[in-house]
């Protein structure tokens, strides 16, 4: 086995486990403030990806206006799903929330159906498809970009938490909601903030993805399962935890891929899910040194 | 004594006139498609074409006299209500024939039905085992794998290569590519150097690649549908592979090379007539029809008319020329559709006998080359 072979199978493995962690983040987010599961991340993914489209498209809008526009639409769409689907409820207990979300994502998946329509489509690199050599091994341009926006997600990420009142507010009610309430926090709000944060960064993974993997209306669904994975390596948290589960993952299924058999890539991703889940349901790395939004 | 006829002349009547209702009423054409779910992109065509053409044999007067009339359900890709739409076509809509479905599994599914309630069924799926061994009352209109994986494999005979990397989707269709391509190459003096698969929703085939590029393979052979063989051919730019790549025909469309980009430039394929119509050479049977169904459906739906189209296409045209010629129950629809020679349709020219239910040969294919975002055809 050449060992260049190898530093290719790491590099794609990097590549799409920064996607991963970037929708593993959005379901940490969701979770640290609400204790919700919110299956309904992929389908966000999908949203950035087919928003995207239609205002490159439709609208004949430039790529650097498309891109706002859609995060800024989704982000619309993860604040309407808070409040009409998530906020109404009486009693939310965890099986309901399951079911909300669920159905949320399948609702969402079948507009998106009924508006774009069933076909794939494809949207432009950001700067060219002109592969670039590493040490034999060759990554896209793309790849940077994804690289790039997700370290930068989380340092936006970090500096929110811990420098601004309210990601010290949001940090307050994932510790503990009760007593966030009591000390003046809106928890309401805080609830529907990171809906909000968390569609915003489903999306941007959606639109940074999409030049590579194409977009349709399914495809939230499985990278939103991978994205899961991820979170769930990490122990979810909604820091550095989760982009190096999302990486291991990547990695380990890439290699996977290249070394073992390419027909058990996704029942790698479901392995190491049942795997943490029955040895470290805290995750890799525990609770003490994951810190939680 | 006159008194004993009146119950037999009354039976003569009543079979006089339900003759004569008969001959007014149209002739029911049931119609199983996969117009939504996972095989939409099969069904939605087909369905449309299906429409299309009954309307224009309507507006032209009909088979014989006869309106058809097309009654068409959704099977949304799924087996089991593919065989209970099936029967209810059958024994409720008393259809006359079936076309579809869309897939091979609901293709399958259905064979027993057609079989035992003895009414002729064409299916508008690929699967080989459709038709082969040969079913009394089943026909098929779309090309068999085994078709295209000879026209690739002749064609890498011809330039001497004869070590190949496979990659095909995890799913019905490549799994049935697979296994022809594995099973021919021999037969063509070729080896399978490299066996790999992918799953159909996956988004970077990168490790596949990096396999095949560490291998002795002299080309590629990709067998899949939209968007993995798209996502494959920009993987495989990005890894700057120069060993020639070909897909199946199950993305021998324009949206292909709109998926893959320049990605796409060089790649070769075996594909139906359809998508270069207009390149085809004029001593070609199937030219005119082609140009008449792509300019049909265009104008209809105001989109490129495909081969899954041009399945239904062949199949309602097909069943017109059956009834034509004398069909008028569903054993003779049968028997006629089985004598059916020479007719040149979307997906190649057709000629059934009692022992070919599938009526094609290596030239309903043409193997084409994708060059500045567009299709030409390989020589």
């Amino acid at each position: 086995m050449q060992l260049e072979q190898i530093l290719q199978y790491v590099f794609s493995g990097l590549s799409t486990g920064a996607i991963y962690a970037l929708i593993g983040i959005g379901f940490s987010i969701i979770f640290n403030a609400t204790g919700i599961i919110n299956f309904a991340q992929g389908e966000f993914v999908m949203l950035g990806g087919m928003l995207t489209l239609f205002f490159l498209e439709l609208l004949k809008l430039p790529l650097w206006a498309a891109i706002p526009c859609a995060v800024a639409v989704s982000a619309l769409a993860g604040l309407l799903f808070e409040r009409l689907a998530i906020r109404p409820l009486r009693q939310p207990t965890p099986i309901n929330l399951v079911i909300i979300t669920i159905a949320g994502s399948i609702l969402i998946r079948g507009l998106a159906m009924l508006l774009w329509g069933k076909d794939t489509h494809a949207i432009p690199p950001f700067s060219g498809d002109e592969p670039i050599s590493i040490a034999g091994a060759t990554i896209l341009p793309q790849h940077i970009w994804i690289l790039g926006i997700t370290l930068l997600v989380i340092a936006v990420n970090k500096f929110f938490f811990y420098h601004t009142i309210s990601g010290k507010a949001m940090r307050a009610c994932s510790y503990n909601r009760r007593a966030a309430g009591l000390v003046g926090i809106d928890v309401r709000r805080m609830v529907l903030f990171s809906f909000v944060i968390s569609s915003v960064l489903g999306s941007l993974a959606g639109i940074i993805v999409a030049p590579l993997t194409m977009t349709a209306y399914d495809v939230g669904v499985m990278l939103g399962l991978k994205g899961f994975c991820a979170a769930i390596i990490g122990g979810m948290s909604s820091g550095i935890a989760t982009v190096v589960g999302g990486l291991i993952l990547g990695v380990l299924e890439s290699l996977g891929a290249g070394l073992i058999s390419s027909g058990y890539k996704d029942a790698i991703a479901f392995i190491i899910l049942l795997l943490i889940l029955f040895i470290r349901p805290q995750g890799l790395f525990g609770k003490a040194e994951s810190e939680r939004v | 004594m006159g008194l004993r006829f009146v119950p037999f002349l009354i039976a003569i009547v009543t079979t006089f006139s339900a003759n004569i209702v008969f001959a007014a009423a149209p002739i029911k054409i049931g119609g199983l498609f996969a117009v939504t779910g996972p095989a939409a992109f099969l069904g939605e065509p087909e369905r449309n074409t299906a429409k299309m053409v009954v309307d224009e044999i309507n507006r032209a007067g009909g088979v014989r006299g006869h309106k058809l009339e097309l009654v068409v359900y959704d099977t949304s890709g799924d087996a089991t209500k593919a065989v209970q739409l099936a029967t209810k076509l059958v024994r409720d809509d008393h259809v006359a024939a079936i076309i579809g479905p869309s897939t091979t599994g609901e293709s399958m599914a259905v064979i027993p039905v057609a079989e035992r309630e003895r009414v002729p069924l064409i299916s508008c799926a690929a699967g080989i085992k459709i038709t082969e061994p040969v079913k009394k009352w089943v026909f098929k209109t779309a090309q068999n794998d085994t078709l295209a994986v000879g026209k690739i494999y002749e064609y890498l005979q011809r330039h001497k290569q004869s070590k190949v990397a496979i990659l095909t989707v995890s799913d019905g269709f490549g799994a049935s590519g697979r296994e022809q391509l594995k099973a021919q190459a021999a037969k063509y003096g070729i080896s399978v150097v490299s066996d790999d698969t992918y799953g159909p929703k996956d988004t970077d085939m990168t490790a596949q690649l990096t396999k095949i590029r560490g291998s002795q393979a002299q080309a590629i052979i990709c067998w899949g549908t939209n968007p993995g063989p798209a996502v494959i051919a920009k993987n495989a730019h990005q890894l700057g592979i120069k060993t020639p790549l070909f897909m199946s025909h199950g993305v021998s469309s324009k949206k292909f090379i709109e998926l893959a980009g320049d990605a796409a430039e060089g790649i070769k394929l075996p594909s139906g007539k359809v998508i270069v119509a207009d390149l085809l050479p004029g001593s070609d049977h199937q030219k005119g029809s082609l140009l008449a169904f792509v300019k049909d459906y265009q104008r209809h739906y105001r989109a490129e008319g495909d081969h899954f189209g041009g399945h239904a296409w062949d199949a309602v045209m097909l069943l017109k020329g059956a009834i034509e010629r004398g069909g008028d129950t569903r054993a003779a629809i049968r028997d006629q559709l089985e004598k059916t020679r020479g007719f040149a349709g979307i997906g190649g020219v057709f000629n059934y006998s009692a022992q070919d239910h599938a009526g094609l040969n290596k030239d309903a294919f043409v193997l084409v080359e994708v060059k500045k975002r567009d299709w030409v055809i390989v020589k």
